[in-house]
């Protein structure tokens, strides 16, 4: 029984990890497509039939670069770097209900590598250890600009971990539950969080943005001032590194604001179908609607990214500590307020 | 299987904290510190103690020690400018913590945790919930003194850092 599990835990990491690296790959030729499509253009269409076999072709020229080592004694930690942002970017995905429970084989199968009880405060972790990556790769390039774009991202990333944790805790305070899997069964067919929680949900995105460094806060790439950022001194496949857990990042922060926010795998309905077509194909149709939320939000970043210029620093800090905090605080209070008020304990 | 994972894990343990004090760069130092505050979350989860391994995590790695080498990194420090300290005040420090080690080990080894009565019922006492129906319920008052040591100390470094300003 134990190596049953071993196996089949086994082999959904897997999947998990292809299916991250596949819509990281394609988020890239999404990316440009979209771009293309905004400005009235065609984009990349001569790679495969209309430019589907993009990601293939600028990951061989990524792998075909010269590998150059900038002048720094750190060569470990200039390896590092892209190292730790690509498994921080992978690793959230552990947590992550993917889908309710399957009746395959006679066995009961959760589409959840592991369902632990602190499953949100265990994202909150890896995101913070995220900063390490592009800190220690900035510092480790031994040039000011890589350093001070180091910085910006990081300062920047602290800043809105603590208003995306205000904005979790009245989330929290109204599931009852840190595990993402109670969170998502929580918000069985319609009754999606995002509907209780509009203002967490708001900060939550916003913060979103920040923590992934996408526009309007991809200050640490600001090319007038910082030539290309933390990555100014990487090159080939380390390079490569950065910008593929940029997307799979991406991707992960799309889940979880879907897992949190738009009801995860629920869909209206869905007891109908239960019904009729059987738990399984709840199931199924279930992984197929979170699956369809994420490609909605992926193109929420792009389609913000390119509608939506780039903040200045220091508006990006107000922003930051002097609205979205005490917004988030102010969320909390009236969250107690209304928990306290429909449990009958007020007045 | 856990006790091999226990001396790698302390092996590692210690390894890095000795780095920690040994390397010349203070970069590096650091780093090495990192390193070991997360195999200290290894042997919280070992334990099964997963929140306080996970806030291990978040407060030390994710947030001291990031700020501490956002200002080494930006004071630029190198190994010419570290100043020798005295042996008397090394002694000093190395008595002081010693001391400091033998009364937590002290109260440690002495003390009662409340854990008698959650041994009976065989419910999971080091579950988020309990935790927080403990700290919340029977332990208000400390909670809430810590909470407010933390905002005094809080704002205490924001007056000093913002001190020069209100003079000149």
């Amino acid at each position: 029984m134990d190596t049953a599990i071993i196996i089949e835990k086994g082999i959904f990491i897997v999947v998990i990890f292809a299916i991250t690296m596949l819509f990281a790959m394609y988020e890239t030729l999404a990316e440009r497509k979209i771009a293309a499509w905004f400005q009235d253009r065609i984009g990349p269409d001569r790679a495969g039939k209309g430019g589907i076999l993009q990601p293939l072709a600028d990951g061989l020229k990524l792998f075909s670069k010269e590998e150059f080592f900038p002048n720094t004694p750190n060569r470990f930690l200039f390896i590092a770097g892209p190292a730790i942002s690509m498994s921080t970017a992978l690793i959230t995905s552990a947590v992550i209900p993917w889908g309710d429970t399957l009746h395959i084989f006679g066995r009961d199968v959760v589409l959840q590598a592991t369902d632990i009880d602190i499953a949100m405060l265990y994202i909150f972790g890896v995101l913070s250890v995220g900063v390490y990556g592009i800190m220690i790769g900035g510092w480790a390039s031994n040039n000011k600009f890589s350093l001070m774009g180091a910085m910006r991202a990081s300062s920047q990333m602290i800043s809105y971990e603590v208003a995306m944790g205000l904005a979790i805790i009245a989330l929290v305070m109204m599931t009852g539950s840190l595990s993402l899997r109670d969170i998502a069964a929580g918000q069985h067919g319609m009754s999606w969080n995002v509907f209780y929680q509009p203002v967490g949900f708001l900060i939550f995105l916003v913060c979103s943005f920040a923590e992934t460094n996408r526009t309007p806060f991809d200050l640490a790439e600001c090319e007038a001032e910082l030539i290309g950022g933390y990555h100014t001194e990487y090159s080939s496949m380390k390079m490569g590194f950065y910008l593929f857990a940029e997307y799979a990042s991406m991707f992960i922060s799309s889940t979880i604001l879907a897992v949190l926010y738009f009801g995860a795998y629920n869909f209206p309905g869905m007891d109908w179908v239960t019904e009729n077509w059987g738990a399984n194909a709840t199931t199924w149709i279930g992984v197929l609607v979170l699956f369809g939320k994420i490609c909605f939000f992926i193109f929420f970043y792009m389609w913000v990214r390119w509608t939506i210029p780039r903040f200045r620093y220091d508006q990006l800090m107000k922003l930051g500590w002097k609205m979205l905090i005490p917004l988030a605080i102010a969320n909390i209070v009236i969250t107690a307020l209304a928990i306290l008020w429909s449990d009958g304990k007020l007045f | 299987m856990i006790l091999t994972l226990f001396y790698i894990l302390s092996a590692i343990t210690l390894a890095t904290a000795f780095l920690t004090i040994f390397s010349k760069n203070p970069i590096h130092s650091a780093i090495y510190l990192v390193l070991c505050f997360f195999s200290i979350a290894g042997h919280y989860l070992m334990f099964n103690a997963q929140f306080l391994a996970i806030v291990h995590v978040i407060v030390y790695s994710g947030a001291i020690m990031i700020l501490m080498l956002f200002t080494i990194m930006l004071m630029n420090l190198n190994k010419e400018d570290e100043k020798n300290k005295t042996l008397l005040s090394r002694i000093a420090a190395a008595g002081a913590f010693g001391l400091v080690a033998l009364v937590l080990i002290a109260t440690f080894i002495k003390s009662h945790a409340v854990i008698a009565r959650y041994d009976v019922s065989g419910k999971d006492y080091q579950s988020i919930k309990v935790l927080g129906q403990v700290l919340l319920n029977d332990y208000m008052v400390p909670f809430e003194f810590a909470s407010i040591l933390l905002l005094v100390s809080m704002i205490g470094a924001v007056l000093l850092s913002k001190k020069e300003h209100i003079n000149g």
